[in-house]
């Protein structure tokens, strides 16, 4: 019988198999910031362990850094501390790192793709859920506790079990104005959060081959949303192409016995998953959350839903404690909540290709009275090639703010945080009760949606503007 | 890690389902470089809402959190875990973990109990008509027991996990029992393989 791209990924990683152990995998690639390491590097020290592979490790300060005043020391004691804990880290242990300030620092799950170091058939792990980004790539990426990076960094493996495979085939194409983004958020509102829990998910179909590597990321980068560790994409010619040429990827002869192992990768067409969901494509239109867990999500055309309309009394109970959360009356129309922050930006959003969607719509437009708005470049790299296009200006004269790289309003670690009550259309991955901050309320959104929402000051689709 | 075998002790009822991990630590609360102390920090934005369970006194000293479907889901923070570990919670009873959480949990040495959503309904109920029912965790076994509950069930535990929580053995050790295979898989990797160092 034939194989899916995880088993073979998976055979080819294998170090020790015993049975009634699990397997313990080699990674090729560990990716490493300041929040979720330094007591790992702490246990490395206890135990008197060096890290064994810092050529395969990879740091990068994303959570914690102002995406303001960046030439500066950080402000917050408590953040500097933890950064100045991984800068030390790392120089103790020789791990490669880029700081604030360094061309190539970003957000960790927006530098590896950038740089290369994401290579189909690859094992990648990052203290971190939103690790499965790197799937995008065709590799077996997923976030791990700290626990397992102190084990990474000591042993370069995991013990693993193998995961269940589920495929979700997205059929047909995206209808025009739909975008990546609005594909998972329909993907979690069909299965659920809990609805890839124990499985690695493979996204196949039309519309997935359609999407650009970028939209690829957004996809696998929301597959933790659903539950599931890992989510991955098939290598192709996109994907080859994204990688000709960038700084880690293979060269010449190198790069040509790259490609012959990545082109036999692809699951087998008599493959089999242990689980199957199947998506019209054809059906969808932009998407919005309107609760507190990324899968209470409707199209923007829908209203805010009456708790009794949920059969379930668990999916009741959440969704009568989201809309006091929200602040939302059951029946509202989705495009009449008026929303007074925007944040454009996070792992999921914060490449070259979500901030030309969102400029494409803001050129000769303004952001709406009262509405504060943020740009926030995933990385340095994808500041600098922005600026290059000139995008930096269309943001400013929209009345955006247009800042430096980090994680931003994705999460309430560093200054970009949302007030109590207020509430944002926000291109991150999560809208869990203060995940933006304190008392703050979030509807996910795609970038081209943040953009026109910014626009109106409510949530509102780019087809909606006049 | 600290070793468990059987875990006797009370609970606490949480009827919430999708807990999510930024619920159970705060974001900010991962600024902290340290391993200890993150207990003061569980639930920390809940706790600020009157009448919430675990500032209920009668459910004081308990050591046994049951808690609605999908718990842990969110971020890999194994502060989440290092938080109810730091709390007093030794074991946590839910329908449905998310992965990283119930790994992250075998890590530290809590132990993560699937049971069916109605037999977490009827342990709510006996731990709610009286706080000072007792639950068991025998790893051993791996078995849960309420009895005014009624509840006598099996739980999965893979031998390997059993086997560490009892021993309260760390993984490092472990695998570096097999430091050869690593270095002879290492040595077969295809030189085209990415490093980050020149």
């Amino acid at each position: 019988m034939g194989k899916t791209l995880v088993e073979k990924i998976w055979a080819d990683h294998v170090v020790h198999s015993a049975d009634g152990e699990p397997d313990v995998l080699f990674v090729d690639l560990h990716l490493v910031h300041e929040v979720t390491s330094p007591q790992a590097f702490d246990g490395l020290r206890a135990a008197g362990r060096d890290v064994r592979r810092p050529d395969l490790t990879l740091a990068t300060e994303d959570h914690n850094v102002p995406t303001t005043d960046t030439d500066r020391p950080i402000a917050d004691p408590v953040s500097r501390v933890q950064v100045d804990a991984l800068r030390r880290n790392c120089s103790d242990f020789g791990v490669p790192l880029y700081s604030m300030g360094h061309p190539d620092q970003g957000i960790v799950h927006v530098v590896g793709p950038e740089l290369g170091l994401t290579q189909p058939g690859m094992t990648i792990v990052c203290g971190d859920s939103h690790t499965a980004t790197h799937g995008a790539l065709g590799a077996l990426a997923f976030g791990i506790g700290t626990s397992e990076v102190e084990h990474v960094l000591a042993t370069q493996t995991l013990p693993q079990r193998p995961p269940e495979t589920m495929a979700v085939t997205v059929e047909g194409d995206l209808p025009a104005g739909v975008t990546a983004k609005d594909l998972i958020l329909a993907i979690i509102g069909q299965i659920g959060t809990a609805g890839g829990a124990g499985h690695v998910i493979e996204y196949r179909g039309e519309a997935i081959r359609a999407l650009s590597l970028e939209g690829r990321m957004t996809v696998c980068n929301m597959s933790i949303e659903a539950g599931a560790r890992a989510g991955l994409i098939a290598p192709d010619e996109t994907t080859f192409d994204f990688l000709r040429g960038r700084r880690h990827a293979p060269g010449g002869v190198d790069w040509d016995n790259a490609v012959a192992y990545w082109r036999t990768l692809p699951s087998d067409a008599d493959a089999t998953y242990d689980r199957e969901v199947v998506i019209d494509a054809t059906r969808l239109s932009p998407y919005v959350t309107w609760g507190t867990n990324p899968g209470q999500a409707l199209p923007l055309d829908a209203s805010v839903p009456d708790p009794t309309s949920f059969n379930d009394p668990a999916d009741r109970d959440a969704a009568t404690r989201a809309l006091a959360y929200m602040g939302l009356t059951a029946g509202v129309p989705l495009r009449d909540i008026a929303i007074d922050t925007v944040f454009l930006g996070s792992c999921t959003n914060g490449r070259l290709e979500d901030l030309r969607a969102a400029a494409d719509v803001l050129r000769g437009r303004r952001v709406h009275a009262g509405v504060r708005a943020l740009a926030v470049p995933g990385s340095m790299s994808v500041k600098a090639a922005a600026e290059g296009e000139g995008l930096d200006q269309v943001f400013r004269d929209a009345g955006f703010e247009w800042r430096s790289a980090g994680c931003s309003m994705c999460l309430g670690m560093n200054p970009d945080q949302l007030a109590p009550g207020q509430r944002s259309a926000s291109t991150s991955n999560r809208n869990f009760e203060g995940r933006q901050g304190i008392g703050g309320r979030t509807h996910l959104v795609s970038p081209a949606v943040a953009a026109a929402s910014a626009v109106t000051g409510r949530l509102t689709s780019p087809a909606d503007l006049t | 890690m600290q070793s468990i075998t059987v875990l006797t002790g009370r609970a606490v009822p949480l009827r919430r389902s999708d807990v999510d991990t930024d619920q159970i630590i705060p974001s900010d609360w991962l600024k902290r470089v340290e391993r200890s102390g993150f207990g003061a920090g569980l639930f920390a934005q809940w706790r600020s809402e009157p009448g919430f369970v675990l500032d209920d006194p009668r459910y004081a000293g308990a050591s046994v959190l049951v808690a609605g479907r999908n718990f842990g889901t969110g971020s890999s923070r194994e502060h989440a875990v290092w938080a109810l570990e730091d709390f007093g919670f030794r074991a946590v009873v839910s329908p449905k973990f998310a992965d990283i959480f119930r790994n992250n949990c075998t890590k530290v040495g809590v132990v993560p109990v699937e049971i069916d959503d109605a037999d977490v309904e009827r342990i709510w109920a006996a731990v709610e008509a009286d706080p000072t029912t007792d639950i068991v965790v025998d790893v051993d076994a791996r078995r849960v027991r309420c009895a005014p509950a009624g509840v006598d069930l099996p739980f999965v535990l893979d031998d390997f996990t059993r086997w560490r929580l009892m021993e309260g053995l760390d993984d490092i050790g472990l695998t570096l029992r097999h430091a050869d295979a690593i270095a002879h898989y290492e040595s077969l990797r295809s030189s085209w393989r990415p490093r980050t160092l020149a």
